[in-house]
């Protein structure tokens, strides 16, 4: 006889005390390590620093500068890549013929490096605001509509052939069914999707940028700055988690139908 | 290239199909499968004419067809010979004449119960008072009223179930298609849902198609039952029900039902399990 572990449920509490106590022990590692001098300064800055230079830079305004100019771009850059890739991905996912056309290039694409489109893409747009854009379009684009397909063709066959004995035609069926039914893995997929988005900002930000988050990241390399350096990751971990806490607060709001 | 709509040909032979009121008529279907290994005949030759207002079941050994032959009915799966008719027109898609119960659970989930029985009828823009009517009919022939506004994932197996027949009635379909709906249901909720069946049917007079595996249930709702034979399946035999019309639970255990379930029972054929 074994007690059952694998799997077993914990409270809400004990997970959320768990989950503080990595965070605290990972500041602690990060503490020690730095400040009894295992790991040279310039390599590994102390927290205290980094929080000190994250204190100074939202005083003198810079920070909240880059933060809105890097939102900025992943909000456009995404917005582009959702107003094509889900039309495309729901198209693919519902018509063989139109996978037949959209999936083997996407899949293709997707395997290149983001980084090394940057240099084309300022030969195509230039270096302005749009060649930021349009990395992180190109970097979630290719990904976004191979997922969406995936969510479309998640709807269940008797949920589709339930409709049409309910008398839908072949649009009603994508608008009436596969659309609704498929929303809620959409936004899941959206959630992952912004994630990677903000991965994909230093990337943007390396094209002859000089504001913005991936580039203050950039330019403290330069100068050696790893408390700046620090700052800048942990920022872009925070903002990059909070939007995705709230994206799965609004899904849970927005489907109190999902079981 | 996507929305290229067919339109039904009126069927060239239907002087057959139109002695005695047919609703559904199949003649000669054939099905094959074709795969790397080659083609694979499931069915062949299966003829069966159902009568307006009949119930009728369809039983068969596993993997016999039957469930594909229902879907061949329905328009969901293409048939490689033969035809299937619907008063007076081939049948090359599914359409709202032919309402759908499935073995798993299709209600809408972003709906609410209510909204599922309406929803074909809105596609039909059905007026607004008429549609609360027909709805309100339904959930009460379910015994469900309370639950009009709930979310599917609130019900159990069998109320599920129970508005999915209400969702495919309330659209007053030519014929009732149903594909072992009641499969994966405890032996209780199955049985109450066999009797529901019956008295709905009673009272409403669909014609229904009802796919089973459960011989009990066949002759227990139908007025006819046709008996498949193993693979490639074609119909064995066509056996009329002549039991009470008003049916409760008690029949089960009358000798007129054993006798015919007997019946049947011996007309499945049996593929023993080889002792090694």
């Amino acid at each position: 006889m074994i007690k059952i572990k694998i799997r077993k449920g914990i409270s809400k509490r004990k997970y959320t005390a768990l989950a503080t106590i990595a965070f605290l022990a990972l500041l602690a590692i990060w503490t020690i390590a730095s400040s009894l001098g295992f790991v040279k300064e310039i390599f590994l800055p102390n927290p205290l620093k980094v929080l000190s230079y994250f204190v100074q830079a939202v005083k003198d305004g810079s920070l909240w500068e880059n933060t809105k100019v890097s939102v900025y771009r992943i909000t456009l850059g995404f917005v582009y890549a959702m107003a094509l890739g889900i039309p495309a991905g729901i198209l693919m996912g519902s018509f063989k013929k139109l996978e037949a056309l959209i999936r083997p290039i996407c899949e293709f694409i997707r395997y290149m490096p983001v980084p090394a489109f940057v240099p084309l893409i300022m030969v195509w747009v230039g270096i302005g605001e749009s060649a930021k854009i349009t990395v992180i379009f190109i970097g979630t684009f290719f990904q976004l509509v191979l997922m969406v397909a995936d969510d479309a063709m998640s709807v269940p066959d008797d949920l589709i052939n339930a409709g049409y004995t309910l008398g839908t035609g072949t649009g009603q069926t994508i608008f009436k069914i596969i659309i609704p039914a498929m929303l809620p893995r959409l936004m899941e997929t959206l959630r992952m999707m912004i994630g990677w988005a903000w991965t994909y900002l230093v990337s943007a930000e390396l094209v002859a940028a000089n504001s913005g988050l991936g580039y203050t990241i950039l330019k403290s390399q330069r100068f050696l700055k790893t408390d700046a350096i620090f700052a800048g990751i942990v920022l872009i971990g925070l903002l990059g988690l909070a939007t995705d806490r709230i994206f799965a607060f609004i899904n849970k709001k927005l489907f109190p139908w999902t079981e | 290239m996507f929305f290229k709509k067919k339109t039904a040909e009126p069927a060239q032979n239907h002087i057959e199909a139109n002695l005695a009121n047919s609703k559904i008529y199949v003649k000669d279907v054939k099905k094959v499968y074709s795969s790397a290994k080659g083609e694979t005949l499931a069915m062949t030759g299966v003829n069966l004419n159902v009568l307006e207002n009949e119930f009728v079941c369809i039983v068969g050994p596993s993997g016999c067809g039957k469930s594909t032959l229902l879907r061949m009915i329905a328009g969901l799966d293409e048939i490689s010979g033969g035809q299937i008719v619907i008063q007076d027109k081939n049948i090359i898609g599914p359409g709202p004449d032919r309402g759908m119960v499935f073995q798993s659970y299709t209600l809408f989930p972003w709906m609410s119960v209510g909204d599922n029985i309406r929803f074909g009828l809105k596609l039909k823009n059905v007026p607004k008072e008429k549609q609360e009517e027909i709805v309100d009919k339904y959930l009460k022939i379910i015994g469900l009223e309370k639950f009009k506004d709930s979310y599917p994932k609130e019900l159990s197996g069998g109320m599920k179930q129970r508005v999915a027949i209400a969702r495919a009635l309330a659209n007053s379909p030519e014929v009732l298609l149903m594909d072992e709906p009641f499969s994966a249901l405890d032996p209780q909720t199955k049985a109450d849902m066999q009797v529901l069946m019956r008295q709905i049917w009673q009272v409403e007079k669909p014609t229904v198609i009802f796919v089973t595996h459960d011989i009990d249930e066949a002759v227990f709702l139908s007025s006819r039952i046709f008996v498949l034979t193993a693979r490639p399946g074609t119909v064995k035999r066509d056996i009329p029900v002549y039991l009470p019309h008003e049916r409760n639970l008690g029949l089960k255990d009358t000798e007129e039902f054993i006798r015919i379930r007997r019946e049947v029972n011996s007309l499945i054929d049996r593929n023993p399990i080889q002792e090694n």
